[in-house]
């Protein structure tokens, strides 16, 4: 017996056509509300990636430790734990290497979704000729784009910056971390786009992580007051700890002193000469 | 005694789906200020007609807030500024004498507007089709009471099942997406034991149906603002778990928890 339920096609003409389904589990990412999901368990994982990295970079408050009998910035101590991270079940780097690559993978996806999602909305919509009024809308949620965007110029500067150690202004050395950071954070320039770049990842969180909830169905009478709260509190700790880092690299409260450690970097040695 | 108001309305006119639309500026003058929204418009359109002008178009039908049917932008607010009303429940006594006020026709892609205020919501009508709907027995109708259901939660399938369709959500949403609306038809049926066999079927096939013809939703919560039965953004929650699980559960095993 045929199903009697089910109307085959609409009468009306859609604006898009229902793509043909992948597989499982590609299919999952065929549909807005699919792709939502995406966007909600990358974000996360960025998220969880911009807490870790702040608490990381914590350790340059900490100054010189005594480590393995060797004096030497708790930074670069921390840094050389990443790079150890889970030996002797993986050769040196490689975890850490598992964990960019799941960190690329998150960005790629976070931003394909956020294009295609786009070009959705602006394909379904049309402006009011009027000054319409937002009510619930917030400047957070409206800018998603535009913060997200200049986050992620923000990050490709970041990583030239402290990662490749590309950038003119200063003289990089690779694992010498606290050297870099204090040489690069102590331009007043980069100091200000480092602070206004967080300020507007806070700005993103703040909307992020509250979205995230609603896009993955986390939906409960009894903890939703809660979500506000908690997108707001991750916002704000992410806004102050990271711009803590050039305030206090500027005010001299974090800084290098190549006297203090036994293995300086070299550059620091050829400039107090 | 009731006040009367003279108010400047600047009314979008559009003479059909593909002519191209103006705004125009009317004189409304001595409106009672008990008179609703919609029969202040009577009143310039009574007038319009006396000068032989065309009457501007404006949806509406029943005239108590549950039909749907009416809708407008006024000053920039999906059913104007009263919070969980319909235009028709929007009272004149809400503004002020000298008061201009703009209206608009809901604006989407998939609403485009037929005459003046009135725009085409059909698509609603297709995301119903695709699922809205719960097998029923024939024959007897079944006794009352007779499928125990928790207070909470018919309580919830009737706070969606409060949607009168009026396409608000769409109005009011930057992305013209229909998710509220799809949310309150979804929720009203897959929260009831009534619906339970249908569930996944109704919660993959509306949501598909929808996204062929609305934008994504990006969590503003304007929707639930603008609606005029304040059907709450949870139920967006709940489709999007609904959604996902369509595509993940085997539901062969469905009805075993």
């Amino acid at each position: 017996m045929a199903s009697p339920t089910l109307a085959k096609k609409s009468s009306l003409n859609p604006i898009r056509r229902r793509s043909k389904p992948l597989p499982f589990p590609l299919n999952l990412y065929q549909t807005a509300v699919g792709k939502k999901w995406v966007m909600a368990i990358t974000g996360l994982m960025l998220l969880g990636f911009v807490i870790g990295h702040m608490v990381g970079n914590l350790k340059m408050f900490i100054g010189v430790v005594e480590h393995n009998d060797e004096r030497i910035y708790d930074l670069d101590v921390y840094a050389e734990f990443l790079q150890e991270l889970l030996v002797p079940i993986f050769p040196p780097t490689v975890f850490l290497w598992i964990l960019r690559g799941g960190l690329l993978a998150a960005v790629t996806l976070h931003i394909h979704s956020m294009y295609s999602l786009t070009r959705m909305n602006l394909t379904s919509s049309i402006k009011y000729k009027e000054k319409r009024t937002w009510i619930a809308a917030n400047f957070a949620s409206r800018s998603m784009r535009y913060s997200g965007m200049i986050v992620f110029f923000y990050i490709i500067f970041h990583l030239a910056d402290l990662t490749f150690g590309v950038l003119p202004w200063y003289e990089f050395e690779r694992h010498q971390v606290q050297w870099n950071v204090t040489e690069s954070l102590s331009n007043p320039v980069v100091a200000a786009f480092y602070i206004i770049a967080n300020i507007l990842l806070s700005i993103h969180i703040f909307h992020g992580a509250y979205s995230m909830f609603q896009s993955l169905g986390i939906n409960n009478p009894r903890y939703n007051s809660l979500r506000r709260g908690f997108a707001t509190g991750v916002a704000i700790l992410i806004c102050v700890g990271n711009s803590a880092f050039p305030v206090a690299i500027l005010t001299g409260v974090v800084d290098y002193d190549p006297d203090l450690v036994d293995h300086p970097a070299e550059a620091s040695l050829v400039e107090s000469e | 005694m009731s006040r009367t108001l003279n108010l400047e309305l600047k009314i979008w006119r559009q003479d059909g789906p593909d002519a191209d639309g103006r705004f125009e500026v009317y004189p409304a003058l001595g409106i009672p200020d008990d008179a609703s929204f919609l029969e202040m418009l009577d009143i310039v359109n009574e007038e319009l007609i006396e000068e032989g002008r065309a009457p501007i178009e404006f949806p509406h039908d029943c005239r108590e807030g549950i039909c749907g049917t009416c809708g407008m932008m006024i000053n920039g607010k999906a059913h104007g500024p009263e919070k969980g009303t319909a235009v028709c429940q929007l009272h004149m006594r809400k503004f002020n004498d000298g008061d201009a006020i703009v209206i608009e026709p809901w604006r989407a892609r998939a609403f485009p507007v037929l005459r003046d205020l009135v725009v085409d919501r059909s698509p609603l009508d297709s995301i119903i089709e695709a699922g809205g709907y719960v097998t029923a027995p024939t024959g007897t109708a079944a006794d009352a009471n007779d499928t125990p259901i928790p207070k909470e939660v018919a309580d919830s399938a009737m706070d969606a099942a409060a949607c009168i369709g009026c396409g608000a959500c769409v109005a009011a949403c930057p992305n013209s997406a229909g998710q509220l609306f799809t949310a309150a038809k979804v929720w009203h049926l897959n929260s009831l034991p009534q619906g339970q066999a249908e569930r996944y079927r109704r919660a993959e096939n509306m949501v598909e149906t929808m996204e062929q013809f609305f934008g994504s939703c990006t969590n503003h919560g304007e929707c639930s603002e603008a609606c005029p039965k304040e059907i709450s953004q949870d139920f967006i929650a709940y489709l999007n778990r609904d959604y996902m699980k369509s595509k993940i559960k085997n539901r062969r095993l469905a009805g075993q928890s």
